[in-house]
């Protein structure tokens, strides 16, 4: 019934897996903006969080070493990002088309490398909770943020170094100077190509992450398309959040927190179709970027090819 | 003289091919990734063509598969030639479907060329509904239209799913315990007709047809050329009075209105019915999604988008049928569909550069001015392929 749904422990639940849910948005999302911030919109975090899915998931599931499988989920979005890098600075090409063609490599390529190594849908024992002594014990709030996987915890953990290292740091001011006016950084010497490298390779890398917190922390288990669409919202989250870290946690959190809460509907058989509950986090979505997103610009050169002028 | 006019001709010859030379090259890797495979690549490749061209039934599943590619991009190169990015394709056609399958399941007592009619622009209206939505957001609130688009595909595959477990279920599965998930069966005249003793139907005419009139649209309307003008420069046709909110939404809008008429034609002239899987591409096949990568490959012009989508029309055919014979999963194709992409936009700086070489190269021998005709070609070849 519907007002199971107040109950304190059924509160508790939704929270804490609307925490635990809004990981692979976070890491994905938080490297999207870092890309964003320096003019590169990447449309093929979905194909890069696909791969890094897979790639964890199979050495995990064959090293049984979970790091092992994180490092190179870690890798493999580095070297995706390193090619939309290349394809974006050097070879000047349509960023968010480039990125579609990314997405499908992704999809495509995790799929063909999932039937010929493994076949079938198999598990594996992912990154198990972490109880922070004393916190964890604390009633609802230590079952909420203080149990949760090793993931989770970097995954907030970066929020605030995102933010420092964006607005704080020499680095951050030459990154954002380049998504704003890639001429003038380059007559005062910052080198637009590097840093938009650097920004790429780093959100490829971040969406590695993101697919490993799905399949060997999330989820534990590897299928065909499993992020089905959520590299894309991650990208709608970075807009969502005005191209801020602490934004894009606000965004993050609300979607997943109306997933979690939908989820929630679901399991105690609240009479409302499971579909349209389904329905309900992108709807709000789309509401909440109409009440908000206008007020906000985007980084001026987002998009656009920078050439040297001779 | 005459040395200098036959290597331009040259050169433009080999930009033209630019998007062949990309896709071999993507094949090239993919014949890698096979032998990686321990597939025997000619094998494979040879399945492929056969697959998609060996029989007569083959070829004619081929352009099955090409219709809605071409449907879709046929919007995209509306939308895309107005600077707004139209992902929203799968949740248009989807859209389009579920609209026309109404209408094709309701007016069961008309005749059937009148449905058939009413159908195909129930899901023309579907997906301009669906595109005009992110449009409106778009021009008036400045919502993005890549993020709207997808969370439109998002919501329009859960209305799907809905509509077909609930409202619009087959009474026959209603009763049955197991409740497939799909529509009761369209009336047979009420279906697209065949065109030969294939699987072939009136929709790849049709679509051929549109895509005559999306070329004349583009380039020989007011209507055509201000969307064009929005999307090249929106400051400069603001100044000259368009009303640029107005040409994004219209530009979406029409996108969309395509992408539904490919989803009616699915339905009306392939399946007969919609059935759901739970995800988009188990009825779109992933259409809304190639269509783009057809329209791109065919440089965003209409015309070039015919045989671009014949191209991944028959790829995707023979994706298949190289899975049944050397057992190579159809993934394979989906990946090198993601390296044409990425490979036919980056050749497009070879392209620029030597256009830019011309044009350095026709400033030195300015004594000789080049006639407005070859300038008249130069711009149209220029905005073809761009």
């Amino acid at each position: 019934m519907i007002s199971d749904l107040f109950s304190t422990t059924v509160l508790i639940g939704i929270l804490a897996s609307g925490i635990r849910l809004s990981t692979p948005y976070l890491y994905a999302a938080i490297g999207e903006t870092f890309g964003q911030k320096s003019g590169v919109l990447n449309l093929g975090v979905e194909g890069q969080m696909l791969l890094g899915a897979f790639a964890a998931f199979y050495v995990a599931l064959t090293t049984g070493n979970l790091w092992f499988g994180l490092l190179t989920a870690m890798i493999v979005g580095a070297v995706m990002g390193l090619a939309m890098a290349y394809v974006t600075v050097n070879l000047h090409a349509e960023q968010g088309i480039s990125g579609i063609g990314f997405y499908l490599f992704g999809l495509g390529m995790s799929d063909l490398l999932f039937q010929k190594l493994m076949g079938t849908v198999e598990t594996v024992k992912g990154f198990p909770e972490i109880y922070i002594p004393g916190l964890s014990d604390i009633p609802g709030i230590g079952k909420i943020f203080f149990s949760q996987n090793i993931l989770v915890y970097i995954a907030y953990l970066l929020v605030p170094i995102a933010w420092f290292v964006l607005n704080k740091t020499t680095l951050g001011l030459k990154i954002r100077s380049v998504g704003e006016n890639p001429d003038a950084a380059d007559s005062l010497g910052v080198s637009v190509a590097r840093i938009r490298y650097f920004t790429i390779i780093l959100g490829g890398t971040l969406s590695g992450v993101a697919g490993a917190s799905m399949s060997i922390a999330l989820l534990n288990v590897f299928q065909q398309n499993m992020t089905s669409g959520l590299g894309f919202i991650a990208v709608a989250l970075v807009y969502f959040g005005a191209w801020r870290p602490l934004g894009v946690l606000g965004g993050a959190l609300l979607f997943s927190l109306i997933n979690s809460l939908q989820l929630w509907v679901q399991v105690l058989n609240i009479p409302i179709p499971s579909d349209i509950a389904v329905m309900m986090p992108y709807v709000v979505t789309i509401l909440v970027l109409v009440a908000t997103v206008s007020k906000v610009r985007a980084p001026s050169a987002l998009t656009k090819v920078f050439e040297r002028g001779d | 003289m005459k040395k200098v006019f036959l290597s331009d001709w040259f050169s433009r010859l080999v930009d033209a091919l630019l998007p062949v030379f990309a896709t071999m090259a993507a094949l090239l890797v993919g014949a890698v990734m096979l032998l990686f495979l321990k597939v025997n690549p000619i094998e494979a490749y040879k399945a492929l063509w056969e697959g998609a061209f060996g029989t007569s039934n083959a070829f004619a599943e081929t352009l099955v598969k090409a219709t809605p590619l071409l449907l879709v991009g046929l919007g995209i190169c509306i939308s895309f030639r107005g600077d707004v990015i139209n992902i929203g394709g799968e949740g248009q056609m989807i859209i389009g479907a579920i609209l026309a399958t109404w209408v094709g399941l309701t007016f069961t007592s008309l005749p059937g060329w009148l449905v058939i009619i009413l159908s195909m622009l129930a899901g023309f209206l579907g997906g301009a509904l669906w595109g005009g939505i992110p449009g409106v957001l778009k021009a008036y609130f400045r919502v993005n239209e890549i993020l709207s688009t997808v969370m439109m595909n998002a919501i329009a595959v859960q209305l799907m799913n809905f509509l077909l477990r609930g409202p619009m279920i087959d009474p026959a599965q209603a009763e049955l315990a197991s409740q497939i998930p799909q529509t009761a069966r369209l009336l047979e005249i009420f279906r697209l007709p065949r065109l030969v003793p294939t699987r072939l139907h009136l929709g790849a005419l049709i679509a051929v047809g549109l895509a005559i009139l999306v070329y004349i649209l583009l380039w020989r309307t007011t209507l055509g050329y201000r969307i064009r003008a929005v999307g090249q420069n929106p400051h400069a046709s603001r100044y000259a009075g368009i009303k640029v909110q107005r040409y994004m939404v219209l530009a979406l809008l029409l996108s969309g209105a395509f992408a539904g008429l490919a989803g009616a034609t699915q339905v009306f002239g392939v399946n007969y019915r919609m059935i759901t899987d739970g995800s988009s591409s188990g009825f779109t096949g992933s259409a809304g999604f190639n269509g783009i990568v057809a329209a791109l490959f065919g440089g965003l012009h209409p015309i070039l988008t015919i045989p671009a989508s014949v191209l991944f029309g028959a790829l995707l055919v023979g994706a298949n049928s190289m899975q049944r014979v050397v057992q190579v999963p159809s993934a394979l194709i989906t990946a090198l569909n993601g390296l044409v992409v990425v490979f036919v936009v980056s050749s497009e700086i070879v392209r620029k550069r030597r256009q830019r070489k011309r044009e350095a190269v026709a400033k030195r021998e300015n004594d000789s001015p080049p006639s407005s005709e070859t300038d008249e070609k130069q711009t149209q070849q220029a905005e073809a392929g761009l």
